[in-house]
């Protein structure tokens, strides 16, 4: 099953940086390549079982599942429901770990799915780098 | 229950950084709060259960048990099993994490704990930052410095480019145990630079200072030594004085000669010829270069001149004896040592004095007619300096080159006045570092030697995994002339 992993180090304090990224309908307002974003139906943003579906600024639309928000972990976990990109059982995993050492935040983000083994290499490309890492620079820029 | 967690960013691969944590018996290498560590009965250091027996610089004893070790994860746990600090029910776990962004380390130190109440601040103070943040600055001092270091980088064996050797660390400041060995691979010459693989290697008492701490030239863990022979393997681009195969020889800043192969500067390193063999250049190149440049350039020594050598029957002092006899100068030789006086008058000394009863001044001035020496050879430093003043010549020189027994300290420039002195206080450093100083001085050296003029006399031979032995005699003051090391 291939696998993505992807971690940084954002200089803010852990609570700010999971203040931005917990509201699970927020990823317009801080990620780059995320147009916008709404929850269905009429659960909160931060209720465990809700689905953002948002468009990507490429056209791409893509429904995803919360599926645990924990924020004694700073931890969320999702899954795709939906999506352009050809992958199956996608589960990503979003996790936050202060650094005492200068009070910054420690960030990590991983995911793993099925695919055409063909397609592995570039699609662990596009999510590490086009997805995961674009969004920590925009968070390293942000703080 | 007290919990305690800290962690860090380390500017180096994983790998790298878990290297030094995995050895649960090598903190004793790193960490600032432990002296010495080993491993009970005899079990190997990633031996899940095992239990290291370790001191605190402050002398209290604790023992410790490996509870997990994964590869997987970089991480491991491990219990307090019996401390003479209060710590009671002490678990903690050290974790390692990839930061992907730049190829740098997260690193996570947690543990949870008892200890009697009226000690929780006091313990969790000890434990957050004697501990856990003193390891991280100590390790990161570490990694971050072999990560830099192009010339002795552990990196990757599969690199085939890269020249195995075999060099000695100073894992710590301290005494001659400190030594370790090590598989290092030197990488190939930049622009600039040459690889040798070495033969032999100069033991120098500043490589004792190095070891010790009392000169910073070195930080732990770093290869000492300052001057090797040996042949050419590669050089980089742009060196045209030396090319591969050739016979080479050097002494000269960075440290880093302890090894059987070193990629480095090439503008520092000479060609030998072939009269001179790698024994007496990696013996003599340093002393051979600090005798060249006291005589010739410092204060150009003339026929009719009263020198005054102290330690004559030492490693400079015997090579200023016998080339200053040659220049035609009137050498005497002042030694502490009645045991020492025959091998300084074989080092080329005309008089050789013992001060005693009778004071150093008053023997040079009964040996000169009364006038005193024009010019005094003195590393002796703080129990010297006062009465070579006394026993210079009018417009007599001092050169001071060394401090053996401790600083000089403040001296009133006015009281030279009564003798007009010069008085010089050189620098290695400053005679050596362009390639043109190197290339004059070692002409006259190595000129000096194939015509016998002067004889570089090494007496000890150690392989070079007995760096420690070498310096246990240096430091002993058992050994007369050159020590030098040699590789396989």
């Amino acid at each position: 099953m291939p696998a993505v992993y992807t971690s940084a180090v954002i200089d803010a304090p852990v609570t700010r940086v999971w203040g931005t990224i917990r509201d699970f309908n927020a990823l317009p307002s801080w990620h780059p390549v995320v147009a916008d974003s709404r929850i269905e139906g009429a659960a909160a943003s931060d209720q465990v079982g809700c689905v953002r579906a948002f468009s990507l600024k490429d056209g791409g639309f893509i429904r995803e599942r919360l599926l645990a928000l924990s924020d004694y972990d700073y931890c969320c976990i999702y899954s795709i429901l939906e999506s352009p990109m050809g992958v199956k059982n996608y589960i990503a995993t979003l996790k936050l770990t202060p650094i005492t050492d200068g009070d910054r935040t420690f960030a990590e983000w991983s995911a793993e799915f099925e695919c055409d083994p063909a397609q592995a290499s570039a699609l662990i490309e596009q999510i590490g780098q086009g997805v995961f890492q674009s969004g920590f620079d925009a968070l390293k820029q942000r703080f | 229950m007290i919990k305690v967690n800290r962690s860090t960013v380390i500017d180096a691969p994983i790998s790298a950084v878990w290297d030094v944590l995995r050895d649960f018996n090598g903190h004793d290498r790193w960490h600032p709060a432990v002296s010495y560590s080993h491993i009970e009965n005899a079990l190997r250091a990633d031996q899940v259960g095992n239990v290291r027996n370790f001191s605190l610089t402050g002398g209290e004893n604790v023992r410790e048990q490996l509870l997990t070790l994964s590869d997987k994860e970089h991480s491991f746990r491990y219990r307090i099993v019996s401390s003479d600090i209060p710590l009671e029910n002490y678990v903690a776990e050290v974790s390692l994490r990839p930061v992907t962004d730049r190829d740098r380390t997260f690193w996570s130190w947690s543990s949870q704990f008892e200890t009697p109440p009226g000690l929780e601040q006091e313990m969790q103070q000890l434990v957050a930052q004697g501990v856990y943040e003193a390891g991280f600055e100590a390790v990161r001092s570490i990694v971050e410095t072999r990560t830099r270091s192009q010339e002795h980088s552990i990196t990757s064996a599969s690199d085939s480019k890269q020249e195995n050797g075999t060099a000695m660390v100073v894992g710590r400041y301290g005494g001659p145990e400190v030594f370790r060995k090590e598989l290092i691979l030197a990488p190939p010459p930049k622009a600039g630079q040459v690889r040798i693989r070495q033969r032999a290697i100069g033991v120098n008492y500043i490589d004792v200072y190095c070891r010790s701490g009392y000169f910073r030239l070195l930080n732990p863990p770093e290869v000492p030594g300052l001057e090797a022979a040996g042949q050419v393997i590669d050089v980089g681009e742009g060196v045209t004085h030396l090319s591969p195969g050739q016979r080479v020889a050097y002494a000269c800043l960075p440290i880093g000669a302890y090894t059987s192969v070193r990629t480095m500067d090439a503008a520092m390193v000479v060609s030998l010829p072939d009269s001179i063999d790698d024994v007496t250049a990696a013996g003599g190149m340093l002393k051979g270069i600090t005798a060249e440049f006291l005589l010739h350039q410092v204060h150009r020594v003339c026929s009719g001149e009263t020198i005054l050598v102290y330690a004559p029957a030492g490693g400079v002092g015997s090579l200023l004896c016998q080339w200053a006899r040659h220049l035609g100068a009137t050498v005497i030789g002042a030694t502490s040592s009645p045991r020492k006086v025959q091998a300084a008058y074989d080092a080329g000394a005309h008089h050789v004095i013992t001060p005693g009863d009778i004071g150093l001044a008053d023997q040079v001035r009964d040996l000169t007619d009364g006038k005193g020496a024009d010019v005094i050879y003195d590393a002796v430093g703080h129990d010297s300096f006062a009465q070579s003043v006394a026993a210079l010549a009018d417009r007599g020189h001092l050169v001071s080159y060394g401090q053996a027994s401790g600083d000089i300290g403040a001296w009133d420039i006015g009281s030279l006045a009564a003798m007009s002195a010069t008085i010089s206080r050189p620098n290695y450093a400053h005679y050596t570092d362009t390639q043109d100083k190197i290339a004059s001085s070692t002409q006259r050296l190595f000129d000096a030697i194939e015509k016998s003029i002067i004889r570089v006399n090494v007496e000890h031979r150690y392989d070079l995994q007995h760096a420690g032995d070498a310096h246990r005699a240096l430091q002993a003051r058992e050994t007369t002339g050159s020590t030098i090391l040699l590789t396989e």
